[in-house]
């Protein structure tokens, strides 16, 4: 038997909350995910999570999540196998099992959907993921930034339809032709991507991610429920920088090439009274410029939460009014690297600033 | 013309009657275990009292508590069916798989999930079953149950869908009290398809309120229509109300904002509404309240309404006041008040007992609160100020200074400043609710996805600007008054074609026979 834990119902509360916090402000909101595996736990389905030093050379390691767009997601709920669906059309396709899944990005939504699919096939899912945080495209996980062959692919809808991504040119086209297809299928899907060797996943994954989630998440909980400062708590598990705290006062949305766009305008409050802060976002929240000045820039993570409750707020969400604290938390150092800042750095999102490390900055 | 306005809280019945934009009478009554006994008494009281004929009114309307209530105490609410059109997407999470067990027992657990149902750009996710339906409406007559509610995945784009599956289940059950999901909510099929269950559950208690009301006006000796108030601010018929029973939901603290404004003609500023139990503090701008945009639980369930965004706390002229250690609230004496507040000669000291030893107010029996000490009474005194304080700094948007305007019974609580923001008392606060309700205009909606790739933007737009206002004039407004006062064009992410999220909203002047 395999060195794995098993995720109980108190757990699921946690992750979401986590999740949503590494999601800053994107990945979609977990609260129907959450929903989703907590039935399928009442079911007697069992959810275990594989140690990431458990993993084995010649473990096969599919990643699974959805890909669509977030207002299908609240309106055409899932039948439930997507994700399952796809990783099984993969198996047929590459005619090798799975051994375990694992999340292509822990941020929001798509922390749930392989804990969902690997409790239908009896699979553990791996303490890891492709971006420890949220980032809007599939080319922006660390399997593909370190090499991982970008093909075979697949997507399952809910009517059973499955397509094969046999060959794509790079992981740019994969991104491109799976967005196509999950269009056609009715902006909602479930996507496998290429099966990985253990020691494949152990080179390129973001590691730990899981358990960091639950952890922030916990923090949070027991932080509300003993009466403490669940923000103080959540830097202190993240080792985080609070950037800001303050008061909503102006948001600008818009939509350009597909991603959602726009800035938020925070007036401070409490230390921070007399100063602004501005966030960019495309999906989630990429810089942080406190009275002019860059404070903070992805790929590091900037999450804007509830200042009283740390509920974690997302971009589509924040509005006019809301009192938020704006966290840096920083990225796993496989997301700093010259060759992951290509992809996933200011530039690659079109700031023409260079990438310096929050723990730098302060 | 004259209105009559009522507003029924947890604490008072309030009855006001304006003649066009001035207010010629009002009253408080405490609210009654029955309500209705309470709203006539207000009737007869401000009636009586301002010597007014009733033949003069030409139209009543009413804001309740009466279906918040119900649904909070899982009182009255009838057995009711669900049926969803979306198979074979949605299975993951069957209807009211995130309610609250004692309510999803209360409506019986009678769910069905079934073909049909729309993707985002109008493509059918699978055609409608007509024997699968037809064997689900039987189902459901076997059990005795007439009630159903009908939500199918998007028909918040084309509600065709769950037209013709009400029109199936009336095949077989003929006097069935069917809801559609399009009728009432917006994007989200959860939230949405639970306002239409819980609409669904209340039809009965609909009903038999609409009558209570009507008898009560005749009573009264008014034969003028009434209205009852939804959370928007706006009115609906009463043949409305008793179809949507669900949208009068919270549908108080949009009346008092709206009240607030009217009064004071001030429509940028902070609302404070002291009542019995509770303290409500809103934002005023462009003289509407500013609407949460988060999802919004009622008794635990959560929906997709606009409601005002509201900052609630537990202060209220009833709050209960220990001595040592100084807690007010958030316990409160409620409607006995006046039996059981020191200064009406009861045993629990309340905060208008504190109100009264401070000076701030002249009610019941001052002699009855001489005996206590002033350094304890100012201490209760300072501890409102700032509670009140703290929750108008949460609403505030910008250091610039705004006016608070403090309204309700119990705003003998709030002194002339809240922090160092001047509060503004208009003539008659204690009834701005009932006020509101008074002046409330009758609206129209629409919030729907567009494909643009298959309908020009302008288009779009046009089209829901035509239904908006059409569903105003449906709702009782005067056509020649109907406009169109918000509109929202929301591109959505990661959707080919533009797809766009279109939003329009049409308010008139109540239309009068």
């Amino acid at each position: 038997m395999r060195r794995t834990w098993k995720l109980n119902d108190a757990d699921l509360d946690a992750l979401t909350i986590g999740a949503a916090i590494l999601g800053t402000g994107g990945g979609g909101n977990p609260y129907l995910g959450k929903l989703r595996a907590r039935a399928l736990l009442r079911q007697g389905y069992a959810v275990r999570i594989l140690p990431f030093d458990a993993l084995e050379d010649d473990d096969v390691v599919v990643s699974v999540g959805g890909i669509g767009a977030p207002v299908v997601g609240i309106e055409k709920i899932e039948k439930g196998d997507e994700c399952y669906l796809a990783m099984r059309a993969l198996e047929a396709y590459t005619r090798c099992r799975a051994t375990a899944l694992i999340p292509a990005e822990v941020g929001g939504s798509n922390s749930i959907e392989p804990l969902i699919a690997a409790a239908y096939a009896n699979l553990p899912v791996v303490d890891a993921d492709g971006m420890g945080r949220a980032f809007p495209e599939v080319q922006m996980c660390t399997y593909f930034i370190y090499g991982a062959r970008p093909y075979p692919a697949a997507l399952a809808d809910e009517k059973g339809n499955t397509v094969i991504l046999g060959k794509v040119q790079d992981m740019y086209w994969l991104e491109k032709l799976a967005r196509t297809v999950a269009v056609d299928m009715g902006a909602a899907a479930g996507f496998a991507l290429p099966p990985m060797r253990g020691e494949e996943v152990r080179r390129t994954a973001v590691p730990h991610t899981l358990t960091q989630a639950l952890g922030l998440g916990r923090a949070v909980l027991e932080a509300r429920a003993r009466r403490k400062n669940p923000i103080e708590r959540v830097l202190e598990v993240a080792k985080g920088v609070l950037l800001f705290a303050g008061k909503v006062v102006n948001v600008q949305h818009r939509i350009e090439k597909g991603f959602a766009r726009g800035q938020v305008r925070i007036e401070g409050v409490e230390g921070f009274k007399g100063s602004s802060l501005v966030l960019e976002i495309q999906n989630e929240n990429l810089i942080a410029r406190r009275d002019g000045e860059v404070v903070a820039t992805v790929p590091d993570l900037i999450t804007v939460l509830d200042l009283e409750t740390a509920e974690p707020i997302t971009t589509e969400t924040v509005r006019y009014g809301f009192r938020v604290a704006v966290l840096g938390l920083p990225a796993h150092l496989r997301l700093k690297t010259p060759r992951a800042l290509e992809v996933v750095g200011p530039r690659a999102f079109g700031y023409d600033l260079d990438y310096r490390p929050l723990e730098g900055r302060v | 013309m004259i209105r009559v306005g009522i507003d029924v809280g947890g604490t008072n019945t309030d009855a006001v009657i304006m003649e066009r934009a001035q207010v010629v009478h009002w009253v408080k009554t405490p609210t009654t275990v029955d309500i209705m006994g309470g709203v006539l008494k207000a009737l007869e009281l401000v009636l009586g009292e301002s010597g007014l004929s009733p033949e003069r009114i030409g139209a009543v309307m009413i804001g309740t508590t009466h279906f918040t209530n119900a649904i909070v105490q899982r009182r009255d609410l009838a057995p009711t069916a669900a049926i969803r059109l979306g198979l074979p997407a949605t299975q993951a999470l069957p209807p009211m798989v995130d309610w609250p067990e004692d309510l999803r027992r209360a409506l019986g657990e009678h769910i069905y999930l079934a073909h049909g149902g729309f993707e985002f750009d109008g493509r059918p996710i699978s055609p409608l079953d007509p024997l699968e339906l037809r064997k689900i409406a039987e189902d459901i007559k076997a059990k005795g149950v007439r009630n159903v509610a009908i939500s199918a995945v998007f028909s918040p784009i084309n509600p065709k869908i769950e037209v013709e599956a009400a029109r199936i289940v009336r095949e077989v059950i003929p006097d069935a009290q069917i809801t559609l999901s399009s009728e009432i909510g917006r994007i989200g099929l959860l939230e949405r398809e639970n306002a239409a269950i819980l609409n669904a559950s209340l039809q009965d208690l609909g009903y038999k309120i609409v009558r209570a009301f009507s008898q009560a006006l005749r009573d009264a000796g008014i034969s003028a229509p009434f209205y009852l108030t939804q959370n928007d601010g706006t009115l609906m018929s009463a043949d409305f109300a008793e179809k949507f029973p669900v949208l009068t939901i919270a549908s108080g603290p949009t009346n008092s904002m709206r009240g607030a404004a009217f009064l004071s003609g001030i429509k940028e500023a902070i609302v404070v509404d002291v009542g019995g139990t509770t303290t409500d503090v809103g934002a005023l701008h462009h003289g509407f309240p500013r609407e949460a945009s988060i999802a919004v639980e009622v008794g635990g369930v959560r929906t997709n309404f606009r409601m005002p965004d509201m900052f609630s706390l537990g202060l209220g002229g009833g709050s209960i006041v220990q001595q040592d250690p100084l807690k007010i609230g958030p316990e409160s004496v409620g409607f006995r008040l006046t039996e059981e507040a020191w200064v009406f000669g009861g045993g629990t000291l309340t905060a208008t007992d504190i109100a009264v030893a401070a000076g701030m107010a002249e009610v019941g029996d001052a002699q009855r609160v001489q005996g206590l000490d002033p350094t304890f009474v100012e201490a209760a005194v300072e501890r409102m100020q700032q509670m009140i304080a703290d929750a108008v700094d949460r609403m505030l948007l910008s250091p610039e200074p705004i006016p608070v305007i403090v309204v309700g019974g119990g705003s003998i609580l709030v002194r002339d400043k809240v922090g160092n923001l001047p509060t503004i008392k208009p003539d008659h606060y204690p009834v701005a609710n009932a006020v509101g309700a008074a002046i409330a205009q009758i609206s129209g909606e629409v919030d729907r996805v567009y494909a643009l790739a298959n309908i020009p933007r302008e288009k779009a737009l046009e089209e829901a600007r035509r239904e908006a206002k059409q569903r105003a004039v449906e709702a009782g407004a005067d056509p020649s008054t109907v406009e169109i006062v918000e509109v929202e064009d929301v591109p959505l992410a990661y959707l080919p074609g533009n797809a766009t999220r279109i939003r329009v909203k049409a308010v008139g002047d109540l239309r009068l026979a």
